[in-house]
């Protein structure tokens, strides 16, 4: 008898716990993060996540529900990314998707948010390759093409530089096209590379690279790697005695590139998506305020980029009027003139935003905008 | 190639190789005596480079209080994992001091991972060791120079440890035989952790050299050292410690002159040394210094 009055209680219980299950599941909008928060580049991951959580703060609801966030890590690594997608689709049932931070990784996950119709915007994929045959992935920023153009030619017209070498890292998709989208650019421009060198994620050594750099004896270094690749490599290069200017990409812009570079970093340009300084929409300032009242440090560009893509895809789901797949992504892809953090975006062909770029720098240990450059 | 940038590429060489010799010593050492591939020989070192990160920021002791302290308070570490991981399995097949080796490994990355984060730490490099001399258009680095000094120092040391002390004495014989050197009277268990705390203690130094050369600090940065330290010490003859100073100059040699003269092949350095590893393995089973194989137990 009192087995069975057990498994009674137990049976209703249940029963409740599925009823409030169910029910929250109806009140809510369930939206999956997959963000390397370990690992290689968790540096960026950090970042958007924050800004994630401030843009959620600024918009918590969408159609009239709450907005629920599940963030899964991705340890900075492909095969964790497509893991991740596939358990926040298959069993946190969400209805879309941000992330992930790197090219890569985010090659890995879209495939499967397209299979299943959900769509996905990434902040800061920059790689064409992302979203090529792609219908149900975005990205809030702007694509590598445009920005290995915009760094040879300000390589060639501010830099003055005749000659360059290019330092790249072969096991990222990202740095790997980057690099090639430079040296079509600057060729054309009439520039000579001089020297074309490999790297891998996860090196730690490069001397042996950059003193065949130093042989050849170029005008600049062209370096378009991310973060901790770049900043060890500018240590050692400037041990090395190598002080050519080196430029690289928007995978620079995080603290900690600073923080081990330390003064080998100083005057390191890069192209990058966004600057506390060069910020002109309203929601930008509003972000920047509660940014900066919540965590206590400057607004980044990766907080900032991660904030748009949670923007983007809320907005879309209310102007679509449903959280249904297809209609989200007519939506999303339908985006014009959208007034971001970090500037103004209309949602182009293949999900790659029309927008502007910043050129930064390094200088006193801070990231100093230098100048703006529109698509 | 310039004669300038051939020397350039031999002192990067060097210390590069030096740097895995240091670390393959202890790993190499607690092989010799144990028979144990300690797979969380790497962790530690990630444990000292944090140890002497948080010294520095947390107190005001200067580098020279602050990596001899981390350095200890490796020592002490691997004499604790020693307690609690090994020492249990003392009478265990040895496959199960194996697993029981990376399930520490793990541990201690994830623990780290946990508590630490997964973003990298900045590694602060003493004043001393940050300059840069120009000798013959050649730009050394200090760091360079006493990567090899230390080392050689080190493993002298070591040696002299092994070879002309007691305590040196009891652990070569517990090498060949538990069972008998109990017989003989010696506290077994005090000579396993005496060698733990050594093989720790150079980890250690090898960690703060690591992080000082590679000022970037993360919970699994101990995993690649680990594993170019054991292919180091494999090559050189596992457990001989000349060996593995030996076998590290062989690797760092190799891959940094594979770089200089085929820079296309740059990205396939790695697999550089575990080509010498297979081929090692297939030609000289036992390594360049190893003995003839000789079945202890």
């Amino acid at each position: 008898m009192g087995r069975s009055r057990v498994l009674a209680i137990l049976m209703a219980l249940a029963f409740t716990l599925g009823m409030f299950g169910s029910a929250s599941a109806a009140e809510t909008v369930r939206i999956g993060v997959y963000l390397p928060m370990t690992g290689s580049v968790a540096a960026y991951g950090e970042m958007e996540w924050a800004g994630i959580r401030i843009a959620n703060e600024m918009q918590p609801e969408v159609l009239g529900k709450k907005v629920e966030m599940v963030l899964v890590d991705t340890k900075s690594d492909r095969i964790e990314a497509a893991n991740a997608m596939t358990r926040l689709i298959e069993r946190e049932k969400v209805v879309g998707v941000l992330g992930e931070a790197i090219s890569g990784n985010t090659m890995a996950g879209n495939p499967i948010s397209e299979a299943a119709q959900i769509p996905s915007v990434s902040p800061t994929a920059t790689s064409p390759l992302v979203n090529q045959g792609k219908e149900y992935a975005f990205r809030a920023c702007f694509i590598d093409p445009f920005q290995g153009e915009v760094a040879a030619r300000f390589a060639r017209e501010q830099l003055e530089a005749d000659t360059a070498a290019v330092i790249i890292d072969i096991a990222q998709d990202y740095c790997v096209g980057l690099g090639n989208f430079f040296v079509k650019e600057f060729v054309r421009l009439g520039g000579k590379v001089v020297s074309t060198t490999y790297i891998q994620t996860g090196d730690q050594d490069f001397s042996a690279q950059l003193s065949a750099v130093q042989a050849t004896n170029p005008d600049i270094i062209y370096a378009p790697n991310y973060y901790t690749e770049d900043a060890l490599m500018a240590r050692q290069a400037r041990d090395l005695g190598l002080e050519q200017p080196i430029l690289t990409g928007d995978g620079a812009q995080a603290d900690a590139l600073i923080e081990i570079g330390g003064r080998a970093v100083e005057n390191m340009y890069f192209t990058g998506h966004f600057h506390k300084s060069a910020a002109s929409t309203e929601r930008a300032k509003e972000y920047i305020k509660l940014f900066e009242e919540k965590y206590n440090k400057e607004a980044d560009a990766f907080g900032a980029l991660g904030a748009d893509a949670y923007f983007l895809l809320v907005d879309a789901m209310e102007r679509a009027g449903t959280t249904e797949g297809p209609k989200v992504r007519d939506a999303l892809a339908s985006t014009e003139n959208f007034q971001g953090v970090s500037g103004v975006i209309t949602m182009g062909e293949n999900g790659n935003p029309i927008k502007s770029m910043v050129i930064n720098k390094v200088q006193d240990g801070q990231f100093v905008y230098v100048t703006t450059i529109d698509p | 190639m310039t004669s300038t940038i051939f020397f350039q590429q031999l002192i990067n060489a060097i210390s590069l190789g030096s740097l895995y010799g240091l670390v393959a010593i202890g790993y190499t050492m607690v092989y010799g005596i144990l028979r144990l591939i300690n797979f969380a020989h790497g962790d530690l070192l990630m444990f000292a480079a944090y140890v002497a990160i948080y010294m520095g920021a947390l107190t005001v002791f200067p580098w020279y209080l602050s990596f001899p302290a981390a350095i200890l308070a490796t020592g002490i570490l691997g004499i604790l994992l020693d307690r609690a991981a090994y020492r249990p399995l003392r009478d265990a097949p040895r496959i199960s001091l194996l697993i029981s080796a990376i399930g520490a490994s793990f541990l201690m990355q994830n623990l780290a991972l946990v508590i630490i984060g997964g973003v990298p730490k900045a590694f602060p490099r003493p004043e001393v060791f940050d300059r840069v001399i120009t000798l013959f258009d050649v730009r050394i680095q200090v760091l360079a120079i006493y990567t090899p000094i230390i080392t050689i120092i080190l493993l002298l040391g070591l040696l002299f440890i092994v070879y002309r002390t007691k305590v040196g004495k009891a652990m070569r014989a517990a090498s060949k035989d538990f069972e008998t050197t109990r017989l003989m009277g010696i506290n077994v268990n005090a000579v396993i952790a005496m060698t733990f705390f050594l093989g720790s203690t150079l980890a250690a130094a090898g960690g703060l050299m690591w992080a000082m050369r590679f000022p970037q600090v993360n919970p699994f940065m101990g995993v690649f050292p680990g594993l170019k330290a054991f292919i180091a010490a494999v090559v050189g003859g596992i457990g001989n410690i000349v060996g593995a100073v030996i076998g590290g100059f062989i690797l760092g040699l190799g891959e940094i002159l594979i770089v200089a003269f085929v820079p296309q092949l740059a990205q396939y350095r790695d697999a550089f040394a575990f080509v010498i590893l297979i081929l090692v393995l297939l030609f000289r089973p036992t390594g360049i210094m190893g003995e003839p194989i000789t079945d202890k137990s």
